[in-house]
């Protein structure tokens, strides 16, 4: 791998800027998260963050929405714009000349947007047409609301919010979002691409340099929904989500839990995918993964099957999950690494990839990991040390969820 | 970047564009074949064919293959369009060999008994799926009604009594016809080296049997249709529609991808701005689809069930705007910037550039390099606008809505 030059600068007001020159490309990308994602929704007014997501984007500075749309398209910027539960996340990629042009029409966005009253209304009605959609898809509704019951809130909420609080935000929520969350303290940037650093250490400076501190808000948190659970749903298939307990990014055991998540389910020859799909033929998708908040870890995993079929599915995916505990083989391991140390060298290829990773590191654990340092993690792995790691957080407890004609049972459970 | 091509003796195609600069390598196999070239009776057998090849040759086995794949640290996958079955992985230089055999045995696939009824349980839960998704029900449904009577009218993914029914022995029927040699054309992108690669091509792939599959290739002339499938408990209602296009061949192929950028991009478009950043819809775009022979037009909505007719027509003002007085030159030189910086981004990774080079080979024979590619954006003017909307206007022939709405009137 090539020696990485990871730069990070801090300015006064908080805001944490990293950046990596990569020489062999000709763009540059960036990620802009912003500490104001849906955790900071009133509780009996989420979706605050996301309209709020939606109205910034209409005109900002000396521009108005169009000719803020038509400044980055004329620059070729390819943006996207996400609100999450911690962040709301701001990502381009240009040619990298343009980027000096595209993070000053960014600043103005987060900073001046104009959040026109007049443009509410299109701006919740968006978010609301797709929070019916999301009813209307029980494959992506089973995983947002298998987050609900395995998360406490804020942090299980769905980001959007839901058809009943959205209709209950005025502009004025929206604008108070904005004024109590979007500040610099807690903001990262990180940029990736044949840029030389100083000088986006110096734009930098120069774009967010005087954007003054804002006192960190503290989201209110309730307790998660309900561990066992079956939304009905006239649907061909049942949706099945399951979760359990894991350790956070942050956590020295991270890479041993995300090993053992590979066993289950990290390429066409892990243990899901051959007993559920390629031994059984239960079903065309099953998959688990796993997701950190700061603090927590949890594995999610994930089946859809037609009806007559759920039950034997979701028995043989937990009897594999608890099977873990049983052992793992050396070989499991090896392409469990062997997967991870090529998307790692693959990542260099791709400066939105790096810069979002960079982000969410940061995020994490408030500094950045080379892809070195990783590859190195990941090569001192042990089946030893995955299997201590599962015998130390067994999964258990499950969270179930399904969505479908009939309810299952859950018949089977560790101690 | 630099371009390699060859034929082996039996007829297999192979293009390259190499890159030392990049750290991976992309290879894709490309079968031209796909649901348009079943016959009666055989619907769904290309996409079934395309899951049985990971169950291994005379060689491996399914296991192997998938292990083989992980051990390498591969992203593979392979899926079927209408016309084109591909296999493909992404992988570290040094594991062309391995990938090379790997790859390249799923195309001679040991087609066992005890797999195929096994995966065919697999492919029946993939049709449940894909009918819990509205959207890809109306995008199945507006194709076989706007191609009916034309074999680009017939279903991807088969039915559930077609796949009940279908046997091992007209799948392997299947296979001899069209997984020949010269039907096949290996793409590759990135960092390897073309001699070694050209060695391996031909330890693999030189003993496949030669011959080519011929399709017929009219231009299809479909018939104004509208159809309502309703859905009493969903909330959204969900509208295909699609109309005549320039065939991929065409001259007029960039001219189309920039207007349905100016009309239809999921932002920044005449669409977006009239119909989704007022909040009326949740989609309203337009694509361009091109096929052997023939094109699309393809317009997506996805609304609240009351606005549907209303913003139908609304659509239907605006394509004939377009129609009488084409679009501004500014607005095609930002859609030019856009699909221009779409074409350098995606350019820097190898599975990137390996979609355009296989595209540009297996539907016109030609390689095209990122500077080819951007020279001829740039060059399209007002004017192939203008004779693309006399050749092929913006319209709303074939519609198929679904949701929850029992009725609707589409003019």
């Amino acid at each position: 791998m090539q020696l990485q030059e990871i730069q990070t600068h801090t300015l006064a007001n908080g805001l944490t800027l990293i950046v990596e020159p990569m020489r062999a490309v000709q763009s540059a990308a960036f990620s802009l998260l912003l500490p104001a994602g849906s955790n900071y929704d009133p509780p009996d007014r989420l979706g605050s963050a996301s309209v709020l997501c939606e109205l910034i984007m209409r005109g900002a500075g000396e521009r108005n929405s169009r000719d803020l749309t038509e400044a980055l398209e004329q620059l070729g910027v390819q943006h996207r714009e996400h609100t999450g539960n911690s962040f709301l996340t701001f990502s381009a990629a240009s040619v990298a000349e343009t980027l000096p042009e595209s993070l000053r029409i960014f600043g103005d966005i987060v900073r001046r947007p104009h959040l026109p009253e007049d443009q509410f209304e299109a701006a919740r009605a968006g978010i609301v047409q797709s929070l019916r959609s999301v009813e209307d898809e029980p494959r992506q509704k089973v995983m947002i609301e298998l987050r609900r019951r395995c998360f406490d809130a804020p942090w299980g909420l769905p980001s959007d919010g839901t058809l009943e609080t959205v209709a209950q935000l005025t502009p004025d929520l929206c604008r108070h979002h904005f004024e109590s969350c979007v500040r610099p303290n807690g903001s990262i940037l990180a940029v990736a691409g044949n840029v030389d650093p100083a000088e986006v250490i110096r734009l930098t400076e120069d774009v967010f340099g005087d954007w003054p501190v804002l006192a960190d808000p503290v989201p209110a948190t309730a307790p998660r929904g309900p561990h066992r659970d079956h939304l009905s749903h006239d649907s061909e298939q049942t949706h099945i989500g399951v979760a359990w307990d894991s350790v956070p990014y942050s956590h020295e055991a991270y890479y041993d839990a995300w090993a053992a998540v590979g066993v289950l389910s990290g390429g066409m020859s892990s243990r899901l995918f051959t007993e559920v799909r390629e031994k059984r033929g239960l079903c065309y998708s099953v998959y688990a993964s796993h997701t950190s908040i700061p603090d927590e870890g949890r594995v999610l995993a994930y089946a859809g099957t037609t009806s007559a079929r759920a039950q034997e599915t979701l028995d043989v995916m937990l009897a594999e999950i608890v099977r873990l505990q049983e052992g793992i083989s050396q070989a499991e391991l090896d392409r469990s690494r062997a997967r991870a140390r090529s998307a790692l060298v693959m990542q260099q290829e791709s400066t939105m990839r790096r810069a979002s990773a960079m982000a969410g590191e940061w995020h994490h654990l408030g500094r950045v990991t080379t892809l070195d340092e990783i590859r190195s993690r990941i090569d001192a792995l042990t089946v030893d040390s995955v299997l201590q790691h599962i015998r130390q957080f067994p999964p258990r407890d499950f969270t179930v969820l399904t969505i479908g004609p009939q309810p299952l049972e859950v018949s089977v459970e560790v101690p | 970047m630099k371009f390699h091509e060859a034929v082996l003796g039996n007829g297999l195609q192979i293009v390259a564009e190499l890159n030392p600069a990049v750290y991976s390598v992309a290879a894709s196999f490309l079968v031209r074949t796909g649901s348009r070239d079943e016959t009666e009776g055989e619907s769904g057998v290309s996409h079934f064919l395309e899951h049985m090849a990971f169950k291994g040759n005379d060689r491996f086995t399914a296991d192997d293959v998938n292990r083989i794949f992980d051990e390498i640290g591969a992203e593979n996958n392979a899926s079927t369009s209408e016309e084109v079955t591909q296999y493909h992985a992404v992988f570290l230089p040094e594991y062309l060999p391995t990938v090379m055999e790997v790859l390249s045995g799923l195309l001679t696939p040991a087609l066992r008994q005890e797999d195929y009824d096994l995966e065919k349980q697999v492919i029946l839960e993939e049709i449940g799926m894909y009918q819990d998704q509205p959207s890809w029900v109306a995008y199945e449904h507006a194709m076989e009604s706007h191609f009916k009577g034309h074999p680009l009218g017939q279903c991807i993914l088969g039915t559930t009594e077609s796949i009940t029914e279908l046997t091992s022995e007209q799948m392997r029927a299947y296979h001899a016809r069209h997984y020949t040699a010269g039907n096949v054309v290996l793409a590759v992108t990135g960092n390897t080296d073309w001699d070694v690669l050209q060695e391996q091509v031909e330890q693999f792939c030189g003993g496949w049997k030669p011959g080519h599959c011929d399709r017929i290739v009219t231009e299809a002339s479909p018939v104004a249709s509208a159809a309502v499938l309703e859905r009493e408990s969903s909330l959204q209602e969900q509208v295909v529609q699609m109309a005549p296009a320039p065939p991929a061949r065409s001259e007029l192929r960039l001219a189309a991808e920039l207007l349905a950028t100016v009309v239809g991009d999921s932002s920044g478009s005449r669409l977006y701005w009239d119909l989704v950043d007022s909040g009326e819809a949740e989609v309203a775009e337009l694509g361009y689809n091109e096929y052997d022979g023939s094109g699309v037009w393809m317009t997506w909505l996805s609304c609240l069930p009351k606005d549907t007719e209303r913003i139908a027509a609304r659509i239907a003002a605006l394509y004939a705007e377009v129609n009488r007085s084409g679009v501004t030159e500014a607005e095609l030189d930002r859609a030019r910037n856009k699909v221009a910086s779409r074409v350098v981004l995606r350019s820097e990774r190898p599975m990137g550039r390996l979609s355009s080079v296989s595209t540009s080979w297996m539907y016109r024979g030609e390689y095209l390099s990122v500077e080819e590619e951007l020279r001829q954006l740039q060059a399209v003017t007002l004017k192939d606008i203008q004779q693309l909307l006399e050749a092929y206007p913006l319209r709303q022939v074939t519609t198929v809505a679904i949701g929850p709405c029992g009725s609707l009137n589409f003019g």
